[in-house]
């Protein structure tokens, strides 16, 4: 890495290893041939300056984007696959974005404030292309938010790559392979590293779990991520021995030790790694030790690039790998510390020298990597006539971390209503949500309650997750 | 009801719920051509528990994670109490 890359092309090419490929389910593409040719068809001077809503379904388009939109566009705007459309609108009115990047499959663009509206293809079109760079250009990257729409986090290359300068590169040529979203801040590192060090292969929206293996195995890979949940799916898929990568690497969610043990059982050769990160915080820390947990010498450790704390029970952190902020309304939400730390809300307990996650502080639920924030579900149940009020909390679970379980006191009496059983009740509430939530924020289960506990300000008791 | 038959229902329900079509649940059905997700079988271990009062998955011992529909009964089968 050289000290200061002005753009993420220009890194990539300081970074010391030959340009790899980026490996798409639809096309497989070249690095080098970006340096003379364009995936925007010559409309990428028209991006120049603006504040560019990336908004792709297919990663191989959108790492294509980044690539070429870093260091022209003043702001970038990474929309994953999985964006609720119907939350675009604030989201390019929070950025104050002017222009939009799509694929041809993306929904027709008529945004507010869109000035310029430019198709990404695979197809790379030949150009007289200066790659001139005018901008230290902003990334916003999404979160969920408590109302559904999602938080505008700012990070720049310099943020975004804090934590790859550690990285050297090898001897042997590295192929990154992760089933994350490359939009959001865990696939962002993986894309990162996977450009910097030799190629990626991402996976694709809804791609089956054997028809990625093959894709990575057909690439040579050698390093791949997702969560958990991803894992403990590719463990259950039977298809685990279609690849033979020499490093693995959980994070996302809480790896247990069921999950590393496993891996290091269908994966001998490999060094299987964990590793903490969050979209507001950066990168924290990897374990490379096979077990679950963190060793507690890292918490407070003198010296470190990455500053680790526990206060309030949760874990902080401060590094220049830390965003900047909230763009926007919530500006102020942003969980930056007195200390100038970012807290990370995931609770933490020390048991024999190791610190351990035990989930989230104020409720918020991590369902497979998705966060839920219990508010949001709360809302949805308590519009059902019969429900007095309801509690929506996080409850173990081994295959995606958490599912979403709601207790729900019944009213008492409701103006010309009967009421309706608890078996009644409990079904009409979950078609509620089904219509109106995505699935994984629909609750697993539903419980009627004679009461909830609520405190002496009149909150509901929210037991942490 | 047997263990097999309380999982076997369990799938049912929560195919029906996710609306997801359940292929026939028979020992040398692999689990990824079930018809069911990830966030699926999340429901689906999260019911058995309360259902049979264990969760095999449980993270402080080995397990060898299921692969086919047998696996996963046997799975169970084997903690049931």
């Amino acid at each position: 890495m050289p000290s200061k890359p002005r753009s993420l092309w220009e890194s990539i090419g300081a970074a010391g290893v030959p340009l790899g490929r980026l490996c798409g389910a639809s096309a497989i593409v070249d690095l080098a041939d970006l340096a003379r040719s364009s995936s925007l068809g010559g409309r990428l001077e028209a991006l120049r300056g603006r504040s560019v809503l990336l908004d792709v379904k297919d990663p191989l388009l959108a790492a294509l984007a980044m690539l070429e939109l870093d260091g022209v566009a003043a702001r970038m705007v990474l929309c994953p696959a999985d964006l609720a459309p119907e939350h675009l609108p604030a989201i390019a009115r929070g950025a104050a974005a002017d222009a939009r990047v799509g694929d041809t499959e993306g929904p027709a663009a008529s945004l507010e404030g869109i000035e310029v509206s430019v198709g990404v293809e695979p197809r790379l079109r030949p150009g007289p292309l200066a790659r001139e760079i005018s901008h230290t250009t902003e990334w916003v990257l999404l979160t969920s938010g408590t109302t559904g729409v999602p938080k505008l986090v700012l990070h720049d290359l310099a943020t975004l790559t804090h934590a790859l300068s550690d990285t050297r590169p090898g001897s042997e040529p590295i192929v990154w392979a992760t089933f994350y979203d490359i939009r959001r801040y865990g696939g962002l590192q993986i894309f990162l590293r996977g450009v910097h060090l030799g190629s990626l292969v991402p996976a694709a929206p809804g791609e089956a779990v054997p028809a990625f293996l093959a894709r990575a195995r057909d690439a040579g890979v050698t390093h791949i991520s997702g969560t958990p949940s991803h894992w403990r799916k590719l463990l259950m898929s039977g298809a685990a021995s279609m690849i033979a990568p020499r490093y693995v690497r959980l994070s996302g969610e809480i790896a247990d030790q069921a999950v590393l043990d496993a891996l290091r059982a269908a994966y001998p050769n490999a060094l299987v790694a964990h590793a903490f990160a969050s979209t507001e915080a950066g990168v924290g820390f990897e374990v490379r030790d096979g077990l679950a947990g963190f060793p507690a010498t890292l918490i407070d450790a003198p010296g470190a690039k990455v500053r680790l704390t526990v206060a309030d029970g949760t874990l902080h952190i401060r590094s220049a790998g830390n965003a900047y902020g909230y763009l926007g309304e919530e500006a102020a939400s942003f969980p930056r510390g007195a200390d100038g730390s970012v807290d990370t809300g995931d609770r933490l307990e020390e048991r024999g020298g190791r610190y351990h996650f035990l989930g989230r502080a104020g409720g918020v639920i991590n369902v497979g990597g998705l966060k839920v924030y219990p508010e949001e579900i709360e809302a949805v149940i308590n519009a059902h006539p019969w429900v007095h009020m309801s509690l929506v909390r996080a409850r173990r679970n081994p295959i995606t971390g958490s599912v979403v379980a709601a207790d729900v006191v019944l009213a008492e009496e409701v103006p010309g209503g009967s009421r309706p059983s608890a078996e009644a009740l409990t079904r009409e509430v979950l078609q509620r949500c089904r219509e109106t939530l995505a699935a994984y924020k629909v609750p697993a289960m539903i419980r009627v309650v004679p009461t909830l506990a609520v405190s002496a300000s009149g909150k509901l008791v929210r037991p942490d997750a | 009801m047997s263990v097999r038959s309380t999982i076997q229902s369990e799938f049912q329900n929560v195919a029906a719920e996710q609306e997801r079509k359940l292929a026939a649940l028979t020992d040398d059905l692999k689990l990824i051509d079930s018809g069911l997700d990830s966030l699926s079988f999340a429901i689906v271990v999260a019911r058995l528990e309360d259902a049979l009062g264990v969760d095999p998955f449980s993270s402080d011992t080995a397990v060898d994670f299921p692969v086919t529909f047998g696996d996963f009964v046997r799975l169970y089968e084997s903690v049931a109490k």
